[in-house]
């Protein structure tokens, strides 16, 4: 059995880091690998693809049911779908109460204590909530959780701009732990030289763009039917895509401790690939009756 | 022993100061003081309300603690909720003393313990459905309760429940009030802001609920604020005023009730006692309602005289003449009570280290029996309290703000007092020192130490441990020889 090699997927909300992640899941699962997901979001949609099931039933809301998850056995949380993947979800609070944080924290702990982590699978998942904003949503990357993390972003502005403060949350962990960045998944919104962009973004910060995932409606065609392009259409050639990032992620040996960028090296970034104007300092503050005087 | 100088005691703290790192010995000198007792302002001299220097052995508790243990916990007929896990509540339960009259689990509550036992689940999913749960189950069990305060533990605060929303609709539900307090452990420096919060509370959930209701008030009604009943001393207290010609009409917090509290905003004087922990409410029944409030003492005869003429000036001369009655009255009991115990006690020496008004106020009872207090501190005073204590203490004696473990302990071995007044926590260190020691939080059990029937109490309680012939044969049994050689030698 090779080395378990644990990962975690980060990015900004609404990236596709869900469906990106259940793709290249069902892809290295295709390729003969055993593979589990842990979804680390409340909204627990991070197999649905996978189980082709609308949402998961969570650790938090069987623990909540059972009276605390001391009572819950392993098998009564994880559930198998396409291709022999194990699927996991923390689940958590509705939006406005509780603390998700903390939900996460307490499945990941109930997982490595049931064992969860010690059959013979050759990856783990983590399908983490779009920003990093407490303790609990970095508790996959801590010391002997994912080692590799990957970021999904696109060419659009605010999709770098979140893929650099999630550099330098890894920074600070990857000085604690031993966590790096295995790279940039660019999944594509079709913006103007969105792959030379991003392979220019991932060197400025000493990484790689790992893969470009061109943008195609198979994707949404498979998702509809709650599947993965590998299950619903594996002829199409986005499949295809994801079957050569999974290879790319199977043989990943660039890891590193990233060098998240300053503003102004972003912002140089952008205008050079004219996404941003030059910024015009004399319209700072100015509302538009001040701009017609 | 001959007391130190100025000078010295300004050594003494040099000296203990410098087994500090740099820094903490910056922070810590700040803290100790000699005492001068000229000086007006105490801020010239000593800096407290500060945080804690971590690794220090504070003595110090939390907001919680200020305001479900001190302020709230006393109220009787209330069912006080330690929302959270369990041992907040749980290892706070009835640890203060506060006596009270009335049938335990039937009308009143005092040391009983309700909580919310917080699990994992209540931190991820939120605890605002188990709270209206507990509410409508204590509403269902203790039908004859008055009303539910929410005492919040750490946990409420950092996973943001709505707490506020919960006591309004459960208000409506069993048609008493649920008062929701926001004094989480972690807010603040010590305690001393959980007596603010929980003040601030009664003031906005409590106070104003009876204005405009007619009631038959009379020039004589005043309400005790700030005692709390340890080991029965609001009843010393309350006998006092009663005697005065005074009409109690509510006593805040020890054997207080919810009405109490709510017909306050009616007497013509608040008596205030601890002025730390309910100086806030105080102030605020001064500007919305124009009720005065007036400081008194009631430890040991000089203070108790002191605070009675003082109360009676209030008042007309009937008032006047009563208290005149009171002091003779109990004078022949004061005397003999002196005439007794001074000849045994005259001189010894006291170090103090407690909480509230103590520091300051026991002082006068220390001294009616002939004693010294040669150093005190608080553990969450404010520069007022200190405004306060400067005055009552001797010249170059010791202040010392929130004392570590190892400044007191030091500070007993170089001064020697012959007893300390402090904590559980810190009795069997110095009693093992041989140095006898009076919980002067719990009064060791005993009690009460408030007015002239408090006083008897306290001076048999300071002879018993002061005269107690245990201390004296402390040498353990390997050191027995080494003294006896000395002895021999000398």
């Amino acid at each position: 059995m090779a080395k378990l090699r644990q990962c975690a997927i980060y990015g900004k909300g609404g990236i596709g880091k869900s469906t990106t992640t259940q793709n290249l899941v069902a892809a290295l699962a295709e390729a003969g690998k055993k593979v589990m997901i842990v979804g680390c979001d409340p909204k627990a949609d991070s197999t649905r693809l996978i189980l082709h099931s609308k949402a998961q039933t969570t650790v938090m809301h069987l623990a909540a049911e059972a009276g605390s998850v001391e009572d819950l056995e392993l098998e009564d949380v994880l559930s198998v779908g396409f291709g022999g993947v194990k699927c996991v979800e923390s689940g958590g609070p509705e939006p406005g109460v509780g603390c998700a944080g903390r939900g996460v924290i307490t499945a990941i702990n109930f997982l490595e204590e049931e064992g969860a982590y010690d059959e013979d699978l050759d990856f783990v998942f983590y399908d983490v909530l779009g920003d990093v904003v407490c303790g609990g949503f970095a508790m996959p990357i801590r010391e002997n959780k994912a080692q590799e993390i990957y970021i999904v972003c696109s060419g659009e502005m605010m999709a770098m701009y979140a893929a650099n403060n999630i550099a330098k949350g890894i920074v600070k962990y990857a000085n604690s732990g031993g966590v790096r960045l295995g790279g940039l998944i660019c999944n594509s919104r079709n913006t103007d030289r969105e792959d030379e962009l991003i392979i220019a973004l991932a060197e400025a910060m000493g990484t790689q763009m790992i893969h470009f995932v061109p943008r195609d409606n198979a994707v949404q065609h498979a998702e509809i039917r709650r599947m993965t392009v590998i299950e619903y259409d594996p002829t199409h050639k986005q499949a295809d895509q994801y079957r050569q990032l999974a290879q790319k992620v199977m043989n990943n040996t660039k890891l590193v401790i990233p060098t998240p960028i300053e503003m102004e090296q972003l912002e140089a970034l952008l205008m050079e690939f004219g996404i941003m104007e030059q910024e015009d300092e004399s319209i700072v503050g100015k509302t538009a009756a001040d701009l017609a005087a | 022993m001959t007391t130190l100088s100025r000078e010295e005691t300004e050594a003494l703290i040099a000296e203990v100061l410098e087994v500090y790192p740099e820094k903490a010995q910056k922070d810590r000198k700040k803290h100790l003081a000699v005492n001068d007792p000229s000086v007006e302002q105490s801020k010239k001299c000593i800096t407290s309300n500060r945080k804690s220097l971590p690794g220090v052995m504070t003595i110090r508790g939390c907001a919680y603690a200020g305001s479900k243990g001190v302020v709230w916990g006393p109220i009787k007929d209330m069912i006080h909720i330690s929302h959270g896990p369990v041992g907040c509540g749980q290892y706070s339960r009835a640890g203060r003393r506060n006596y009270y009259v009335g049938t335990t689990g039937i009308n009143s509550f005092g040391t009983m313990n309700f909580t919310s036992d917080f699990q994992e689940k209540d931190i991820v999913f939120g605890g605002d459905k188990k709270l209206a749960k507990l509410i409508e189950e204590v509403e269902q069990l203790f039908p004859l309760h008055n009303g539910i305060s929410v005492q919040s533990e750490c946990p409420i605060g950092l996973i943001g429940d709505d707490i506020e929303s919960v006591s309004k609709k459960a208000t409506t539900v069993i048609n008493k009030p649920v008062i929701p307090v926001r004094c989480e452990g972690f807010r603040g420096v010590s305690q001393s802001l959980g007596h603010h919060i929980a003040n601030d509370a009664i003031r906005d959930w409590v106070l104003d609920k009876r204005d405009g209701q007619p009631y038959e008030s009379t020039p004589y009604d005043v309400a005790i604020i700030g005692d709390y009943n340890i080991g029965g001393d609001a009843w010393a207290t309350r006998i006092l005023l009663e005697e005065m010609g005074l009409r109690v009409v509510a006593q805040w917090s020890g054997d207080g009730t919810l009405a109490e509290m709510m017909n306050t905003p009616k007497v013509k004087l608040n008596l205030l006692h601890c002025y730390r922990s309910m100086n806030y409410i105080s102030r605020h029944m001064e500007e919305k309602y124009g009720i005065p409030y007036m400081e008194y003492n009631f430890f040991g005869p000089t203070k108790i005289i002191e605070s009675l003429r003082k109360i009676a000036a209030f008042f007309d001369d009937s008032v006047k003449e009563k208290t005149e009655a009171v002091i003779a009255r109990y004078q022949p009991m004061m005397d003999a009570i002196i005439a007794k115990y001074k000849p045994r006690l005259e001189g010894k020496k006291v170090m103090l280290y407690v909480g509230g008004l103590r520091p300051r106020h026991v002082i006068g009872a220390y001294e009616d029996l002939g004693m010294e207090v040669i150093g005190t501190g608080y553990e969450f005073a404010h520069n007022d309290d200190y405004d306060r204590t400067i005055k009552e203490m001797g010249d170059a004696t010791l202040l010392y703000d929130d004392v570590t473990g190892f400044e007191l302990e030091e500070f007993v071995k170089k001064l020697k007092p012959d007893m300390v007044g402090s904590g559980i926590k810190e009795k069997y260190i110095f009693q093992k020192m041989g140095i006898p020691l009076r919980q002067m939080h719990s009064w060791d059990y005993s009690g009460p130490y408030h007015g002239y029937d408090g006083f008897a109490i306290f001076a048999r309680d300071m002879d018993i441990a002061l005269s107690n012939p245990t201390f004296k044969n402390l040498t353990p049994p390997w050191k027995k020889v080494e003294a006896e050689e000395v002895k021999k030698a000398a």
